[in-house]
Order: structure tokens, then C-alpha cells, then sequence
């Protein structure tokens, strides 16, 4: 008996990493009652770890918990709902969750349209990528709090109220049309990108779920790339995250010291990783015209050709940093344009880039500008000026081991003579 | 599931809009509420006068309180109303986006809540 508990858990366990996404999906499209949906597969889980032990474990078990859920639905839907309306709408979805039980094989994938749903404009954007940790991948609100580092309490609201506005407000549950498609998808990709970047923020790899964000939001970029393959954006962002996390464990040398990318040992770039990017990247530029997600990809790519150079292509890199500044209007695009035009065509190009957004006054705190531009200025000879930008970016670093590189590139600049 | 489309604009434009304007206005939202009947959509809707022709009740301690004047005394002020009945909030949104009002001030759809 202990032993089927144990065999039992470990197949609802099973399930739920592979599928609860699917089944969360699947339910919710057809109620449009995102924590209804939740709620009704929390308990039918349970009642398997109670049911499989006894009985054993169904031969789908998929589908076990989709008849469970779905009672559970139908029961919380009868006690809310009375009247004729209501049993001819309960009537009909009971129908198809029938109908689609039977072939459980096939449990039909909406888990697209609920990441629309979980993106949708009419959705705070701070609270999407929360929404698609717990929809799509069963994350619970305390895990998302630390990763995204808030309050557990205040994630639970949010996420209550987020999923309370799905239901009331009635956003549905669809992939949208064509005409609309990719106003929406980006807020998907932006996201997912969110949940990357935040395990990537962790370069010490020292928080597991932090890190595992970073795996999580590579995860959901395969599943989008696998249900909108044709969509060059889509295998954009998904090259992008691979590219990004090929140099992992270049970022930090054995003394576990900051590395910036142009000095990384390329032996420690995950070759397979990169290749895959490529080919990605390939696929999305048949495509026709480049998103922003290619754009930023095609960076990397151009970063990546060191492992095999032994240099950046940064002449390719000035021109997509250009377009992209363009496109977005973000001076944080231009100070990378600025780095790159400084490698092209020397220092005080850079620079008289970085002039041009010098007014801007969010990058008065912004740490990569003082540190971009310090870093030009000591190559210009202009010590004082350099060391006084350092000083800005290094009280604006919150990574210790940032903090380090930038106080010893700072110190550099008083043994070399200007 | 039913919708209010709530119209906010800005009176003081409306008010100065010359002849031509206002009759061209009129008109969209003459074909406006056609195009809704066609599709079959539309459950009620209604004009209000400007908010200058308001008056505000509250009841406190057994006494209402009369005041002249809208609730808020903001720039934009609610002129009319749509309710809709469509599958869901996409559908709701796209309505909106098609009211003449959208243009020169904004629509907030809400859902209706069901009795």
C-alpha cells in the first residue's frame, strides 16, 4: 500500500509536469475560468492520489484527470449558476469534454490560446509572465514571488485578480486572427523573454529557480515555435534565448568573477546550443521582413562568429544596433550602438553616439551607460573624465561581482599614462 | 456575454465643433448604430445631454443631499452608452474601437454583470 502511495504520487507527479498545462488549457477554453480550471485539477490530483493507490494507475491517466476535473466544474457550475440557460450551456460542455475525454490520446492543445489569454492587453503587463509560469507550466504563486522578488502575498493577489478579470471580463481564450496576430504575439514573446530574463539575471546561477526561469522561458519558447512554426518572430526569440544561454557559464571566471562577453572564453560557449540558434535564426529570416527578436538575435550571431574568427562582427552588429535604435527608439539600443560603433570606427564615435542620448534622463541611473561611456573615455586618454564616470557606475551596480570588474577597470586607469 | 460601452469625451470640444462637424459626427454614429443592428448586437443605447444638466443625489443620514453638477468634475465626461452582446471581450473591443467616440475620446467597455 505505501508502495502504490509512492508509485501512485510519482504518476500524478508525472503527469502534471508533462500535461497540467495542456489540461489547465484545455478546461479553461471551454469555460473561459482560468482559476476555475485550476482549481478543479488541483482536487481531481488529489483524488488520484487517493483513487490510483487502490485501484492502480488508469491506463491514461490524462484522461482520468480530465473526467475528475470536469465533474468538479460541472459541480462548482451548478451551485453557481440556476436556470434554463445555464443547464443548456452546462449541457453542451459537458458534451464536448465528453467527446474530447474519450480520445484522450488526442486532448486537444489550447495551450497557445490561453498564453493569449495570459498576454492579453486588457491584462496588467507586469502580471502576463506571472499569469503563463502558473497557467502553462503549474508554478504556485510562491515560487513566481521569488523569482520575480515580491512578496508571495502580494504575487497571490495579483495573480487572483488577474484571473478573476480573465473570467468577468470575458477575454477569451483563442489564437487570434490573422489581421491581429502579431500586435498580440508580441506580448506573448515579450513574456516569455520576461521569464527568461529573469533567470538569466542570475549569473551565479546560486538560485535554482531563478536559474530555472531561464530553462522554464526556453521551454515555452520550443512550445510557441512548435505551434507557430511559420512565425519568424516566434524561432527569433527562441534563437535569441539559446544564444544568451550558450555563454552561461562563460559569464564568470573559476573565482567566479564578472567576464564581459568580448573577453569570454569561447571554448565554454555550448556549441550545440549556438548551432541550433543558427539555424533557427536561418528559418526566421526566409521569413521576409525582421522583428525585433531576430534583430537582437542576429546580434548574438554576430558576437557568436568569435568561436570561430576569433573577432566580433561588429561592422554587422553597429548596422542592427542602428535598425534596431530605429525601430524602438530605446536609448538603451543606443548605447550599444555606441559600443559597437567604437569598435568599427574608434572611441570618439562612440562617444558622440552616447552624446546623443546623454539628455535622457532614465540613464542617469542606468548603469551600462556610465560604464559604456567610462570605458570609451579611458580609451580616448581622458582620465579624469573616465574615472569619474566609473565612480557613477559603480554606485549604480547592485552585482557584487559586477561591482568588482568596474572598481578594477577603474583602477586600471590610474597605471596606465594617459 | 453583454457589454456597456461607456463614451467619455471631452464637452468643451464637442460644444465648439462647427455645424459640419457635428452633423458629420451625428451621422457616424447613425451608421455606427446601424451597423450594429445589422450584426445583431446591439441590446440598447442612449445619448445624454452635457453633464451641465446634471444633478447629484446622495442620501446621508436620512437627508438627500442635491447637488448641481455631474458626479466628477473632469475633462471628460460620459455622454452615452451602448450595451452589445458578443462572445467575449475581443469582440467587445473591436465594437469599441469602431464607436465615433473612440476617436475623439475613449470608449471603456465593461461587462455587464449577470442578474
Amino acid at each position: 500500500m505505501a508502495r502504490d502511495g509512492e508509485q501512485a504520487r510519482a504518476a500524478a507527479e508525472a503527469v502534471a509536469r508533462q500535461s497540467y498545462g495542456k489540461l489547465v488549457a484545455f478546461l479553461a477554453a471551454r469555460t473561459g475560468d482560468v482559476a476555475g480550471a485550476e482549481d478543479a485539477l488541483s482536487d481531481a490530483f488529489a483524488a488520484a492520489l487517493v483513487d490510483w493507490p487502490q485501484n492502480g494507475i488508469p491506463q491514461s491517466p490524462q484522461a482520468w484527470l480530465l473526467t475528475a476535473a470536469r465533474r468538479k466544474i460541472i459541480d462548482a457550475a451548478r451551485r453557481r449558476r440556476s436556470g434554463e440557460a445555464a443547464a443548456g450551456h452546462l449541457r453542451l460542455m459537458v458534451e464536448e469534454m465528453e467527446a474530447a475525454s474519450v480520445n484522450a490520446g488526442s486532448i486537444p492543445d489550447n495551450r497557445l490560446a490561453l498564453m493569449f489569454a495570459c498576454a492579453h492587453p486588457a491584462l496588467d503587463p507586469g502580471i502576463r509572465a506571472p499569469l503563463i509560469l502558473q497557467t502553462i507550466l503549474g508554478f504556485d504563486a510562491a515560487a513566481i514571488a521569488s523569482a520575480f522578488l515580491i512578496s508571495p502575498a502580494t504575487m497571490a493577489q495579483r495573480l487572483v485578480r488577474a484571473k478573476n478579470k480573465i473570467r468577468q471580463a470575458g477575454i477569451p481564450l483563442r489564437v487570434p486572427e490573422r489581421d491581429e496576430l502579431s500586435d498580440r504575439l508580441d506580448a506573448v514573446l515579450e513574456a516569455i523573454y520576461a521569464i527568461f530574463a529573469e533567470g538569466w539575471s542570475d549569473p551565479d546561477g546560486t538560485d535554482s529557480r531563478r536559474r530555472n526561469l531561464a530553462e522554464e522561458g526556453i521551454w515555452l519558447g520550443r512550445l510557441v515555435v512548435s505551434l507557430l512554426p511559420d512565425e519568424p518572430e516566434v524561432l527569433g526569440l527562441l534563437a535569441l534565448m539559446l544564444y544568451a544561454d550558450a555563454r552561461r557559464v562563460a559569464r564568470r571566471n573559476a573565482q567566479g568573477d564578472y567576464v564581459p562577453l568580448a573577453e569570454q572564453d569561447t571554448g565554454q560557449w555550448d556549441a550545440s546550443m549556438i548551432e541550433e540558434a543558427e539555424a533557427l535564426l536561418r528559418s526566421a529570416s526566409a521569413g521576409g521582413e525582421s522583428g525585433r527578436y531576430q534583430l537582437e538575435a542576429a546580434v548574438q550571431s554576430a558576437h557568436a562568429v568569435r568561436r570561430l574568427t576569433g573577432r566580433s562582427d561588429w561592422a554587422a552588429i553597429e548596422q542592427l544596433y542602428e535598425i534596431l535604435a530605429r525601430a524602438t527608439g530605446s536609448p538603451v539600443v543606443t548605447i550599444n550602438r555606441a559600443v559597437a560603433a567604437a569598435e568599427v570606427h574608434g572611441p570618439a564615435a562612440g562617444l558622440a553616439l552616447l552624446d546623443t542620448v546623454a539628455g535622457d534622463a532614465l540613464l542617469a541611473e542606468y548603469q551600462p551607460y556610465w560604464a559604456a561611456r567610462a570605458g570609451l573615455l579611458a580609451r580616448t586618454g581622458d582620465v579624469a573624465a573616465a574615472d569619474e564616470a566609473y565612480e557613477r557606475a559603480i554606485g549604480l551596480e547592485s552585482d557584487p561581482a559586477v561591482r568588482r570588474f568596474l572598481q578594477q577597470r577603474r583602477g586600471e586607469l590610474k597605471q596606465t599614462p594617459a | 456575454m453583454q457589454y456597456m460601452l461607456l463614451i467619455y469625451s471631452n464637452e468643451a470640444g464637442m460644444q465648439a465643433a462647427s455645424k459640419t462637424d457635428a452633423e458629420q459626427m451625428m451621422a457616424a454614429y447613425g451608421a455606427y448604430g446601424e451597423a450594429m443592428k445589422k450584426a445583431g448586437v446591439i441590446r440598447g443605447g442612449e445619448r445624454l445631454r452635457p453633464s451641465a444638466s446634471a444633478t447629484t443625489v446622495r442620501v446621508a443620514d436620512g437627508k438627500s443631499k442635491v447637488l448641481n453638477g455631474p458626479y466628477a468634475e473632469t475633462k471628460e465626461q460620459l455622454g452615452g452608452y451602448f450595451t452589445i452582446d458578443v462572445p467575449d471581450l475581443d469582440t467587445a473591443l473591436t465594437w469599441a474601437a469602431r464607436c465615433p467616440g473612440a476617436s475623439h475620446g475613449v470608449v471603456e467597455v465593461r461587462p455587464l454583470w449577470p442578474m
